[in-house]
């Protein structure tokens, strides 16, 4: 199975990243013992210089993450024709016990890396740099995650085995079942939908209010969190159902499928473009009072408060819009 | 943010101007870097083209195949037999085919010998297949002779030609009444070759086949799904090997990206210095090559897979066809049908543009870094 050429770029793309990572660990430990803005030495300058391309570095590989995260569920969905058993994403990823693990450790690093990308963003903006020893010793802590994502990976493409008859999404998302997924299935629509619309409802007004007034950092980033864990369970427990106009089909994968009109990127791009954005604005929250940062902090996270309220708001329009068009009845007037 | 967009167009004007002052240089990197592009698009388009059209042809076929088994060889199936399997539910239809294999010894190929079941073709007559057409020059109403097995001469005429479209599936046919078959290969009466049955949920082929196993434990149930799952892993894995081949290819190409990329010019580290003297800074020097990186990358991936299509599917793909296609006497001649995969694109970019990135990176820096004064001055 590994001569797959999606599966040979994603281990590739991986790779890549992690020898990059691993390179930056000993500047980061450098720069964490040996900054000093206020020197001028030589190897003050050096290190000032490093920063540059090591700040690239690792922009250009959190962008490959959030890239490889697309890969790998499109990936998973169009091999799901190679297991007996499998009729989407779900199939591909069942079939050893590595894959959902691999699925949720890339979306987990596509957050904190969306959120490192921020706390640089105003870094770098900032005359002193003033966060540049939390910067890499916060890198240094993601290195391991980095290379725990790309294990578990490389376990799930390794351990791929055509001749494993595994389940469809049917068995996995169905209301007996016993996980979380499964509960979030078994909620009845009327009350998910007030769950959806009010944890929703709830994750723009905090971005908005931030937007507006470029305050309550923390609320929207609780807000996001709030309204990606609302957005997951909405689609599994009743937009899925409106999708595939059948009453017990709740697959949050399938959506994603050609026979779908692969509808299902329109819902979880805008939701997972937004969640990041609102952790984001978080994540910069608490440097929101160092000197050189209390101009850059509240401008960029209004910014980024902009886009979450959009988002999330997006995310909102096209599931209403999705439930208007079905011709599914879940619910009697 | 429209500011943000003004600053990006300046740099990227700037940054066009700044490539074609140097004409030379970069439309080099860019042919070797489209030649990339081209050679794995072509592999990738190839084969998954192919892959369509084995989806594209065994749409039709029956679900289930079921064979005979004597000693783990196939074997006929005998009189009554298709009475045993019973009614099963799930099953449209099941009837016995007759067909084999006949070594032509004039052109030193296998044909198909195929009674089809609707009794279309006539007693004495035959339809053959393109590839068949070609390689004996026939045409319709020609007389043709073989010998059989049993050493016997046997004359057919020809009623017809199969049309060109269907020349994948039926390049080295030829279809002949019941009678004819069972009298040229000596076919025990009552014996077919095998038995197709039709199901028409899809979901219960699978039970379909574990009854038909229980039922009749010396037979093998052949699906469909089975036959297409491996018809796809071959293609991926043919297409895999090629890629695994050519990363060779692409790591050459980083290379000479970084190669490229870190020699600066003479003129090109005066530019920097001047740029850095008047006011830019770092950050801008790396967004600036950046833009340039990407501008490359997009040309070179645009115009290296419009190039593959034209070669995959105008072309007739000549470049790797010995390799993807498999090979055989009797050839088909097929046109593939265009088909663009978002997952190939995708994965063609990550195989391009990452390494490419990945390579320029460090030059970039150095170049980015370099002291206003120092370059200059020497």
């Amino acid at each position: 199975m590994i001569f797959q050429p999606a599966i040979i770029a994603l281990l590739l793309s991986s790779a890549i990243c992690v020898l990059a990572l691993a390179a930056s660990a000993p500047f980061a430990l450098e720069v964490i013992r040996r900054w000093d803005i206020a020197s001028g030495s030589e190897r003050q300058l050096k290190l000032e210089r490093r920063t540059y391309l090591f700040s690239t570095l690792l922009a250009f590989v959190l962008v490959a993450q959030l890239a490889s995260v697309l890969l790998f569920v499109f990936n998973a969905e169009k091999m799901s024709g190679m297991f007996v058993g499998a009729m989407c994403a779900v199939g591909t990823l069942n079939v050893n016990p590595w894959g959902f693990p691999a699925l949720n450790a890339k979306i987990a690093l596509f957050f904190l890396a969306a959120m490192w990308l921020a706390i640089n963003h105003v870094d770098s903006r900032a005359r002193d740099y003033p966060l540049v020893r939390i910067k890499y010793g916060l890198l240094l802590a993601l290195a391991p995650l980095l290379a725990g994502s790309a294990w578990l990976e490389a376990q799930f493409f390794l351990n791929l085995k055509a001749d494993v008859i595994t389940s469809c999404c049917g068995s996995l998302f169905s209301e007996g079942s016993k996980t979380i997924a499964a509960e979030a299935t078994a909620l009845p629509p009327l009350p998910a939908m007030f769950l959806f619309y009010g944890a929703m409802g709830l994750a723009i007004a905090a971005a908005s209010y931030q937007w507006a007034f470029g305050k309550g950092g923390y609320f929207t980033a609780a807000g996001a969190a709030l309204g990606f864990a609302a957005g997951i369970s909405g689609i599994l427990s009743f937009v899925s159902l409106y999708i595939y106009e059948h009453p017990h089909h709740h697959c949050p994968f399938c959506v994603l499928k050609p026979e779908y009109d692969y509808q299902g990127y329109a819902l979880y791009v805008p939701l997972f473009v937004a969640t990041a954005a609102g952790l984001a604005v978080g994540a910069i929250r608490p440097f929101a009072g160092v000197a050189s940062l209390k101009s850059i902090v509240p401008e960029f996270s209004r910014r980024l408060a902009a886009v979450a309220s959009i988002g999330f708001l997006l995310a909102t329009a096209v599931a209403t819009a999705m439930i208007l068009r079905s011709n599914l009845v879940l619910l009697e007037h | 943010m429209k500011l943000w967009l003004e600053k990006q167009r300046y740099l990227i004007d700037f940054t066009l101007e700044s490539l074609a002052r140097r004409k030379a240089r970069n439309l080099g990197l860019l042919g070797v870097y489209t030649v990339l592009v081209f050679v794995l698009a072509s592999v990738a388009l190839y084969t998954h083209a192919l892959r369509q059209e084995a989806a594209n042809v065994l749409a039709a076929s029956p679900e289930v195949i079921l064979q005979r088994l004597v000693a783990g060889r196939h074997d006929l199936i005998p009189p009554g037999y298709i009475e045993k399997v019973g009614r099963i539910r799930g099953v449209q239809k099941k009837e016995g085919r007759l067909w084999g294999y006949y070594y032509d010894a004039v052109v030193k190929a296998n044909y198909t010998f195929m009674v089809p079941n609707d009794g279309s073709v006539a007693k004495g007559e035959i339809v053959v297949g393109p590839a068949l057409e070609r390689s004996r020059g026939l045409a319709a109403g020609n007389g043709i002779s073989f010998r059989s097995y049993s050493g016997k001469l046997h004359t057919f005429i020809v009623a017809s030609v199969l049309p060109q479209a269907s020349e994948i599936v039926s390049a080295d046919l030829l279809l002949m009444h019941e009678d004819d078959f069972r009298a040229f290969f000596d076919y025990p009466a009552g014996h077919y070759t095998d038995i197709a049955l039709t199901v028409a949920n899809p979901q219960e082929v699978r039970n379909v086949a574990t009854k038909l196993a229980a039922a009749l434990p010396d037979s093998r149930p052949i699906l469909r799904d089975e036959v297409l799952r491996t018809y796809a892993s071959i293609f991926d894995w043919r297409e895999g090997i090629v890629l695994a081949l050519l990363s060779a290819a692409i790591l050459a190409f980083g290379i000479l990206a970084w190669e490229k990329a870190s020699g600066l010019s003479a003129e090109e580290k005066r530019e920097i210095g001047i740029l850095k003297a008047i006011g830019w800074e770092t950050g801008d020097i790396i967004k600036m090559k950046f833009w340039e990186g990407l501008l490359i990358s997009l040309t070179a991936f645009l115009a290296g897979f419009v190039a593959a299509y034209v070669h995959v599917f105008y072309a007739g793909a000549g470049l790797f066809e010995p390799v993807l296609k498999g090979w055989a006497v009797l050839y088909p001649e097929f046109r593939l049908t265009p088909h663009v995969d978002g997952l190939q694109v995708a994965t063609l970019f990550f195989f391009t543009v990452f390494p490419y990135a990945a390579a320029v990176l460090v030059p970039i820096w150095k170049a980015a870094i370099t002291d206003p004064d120092a370059v200059m001055r020497g």
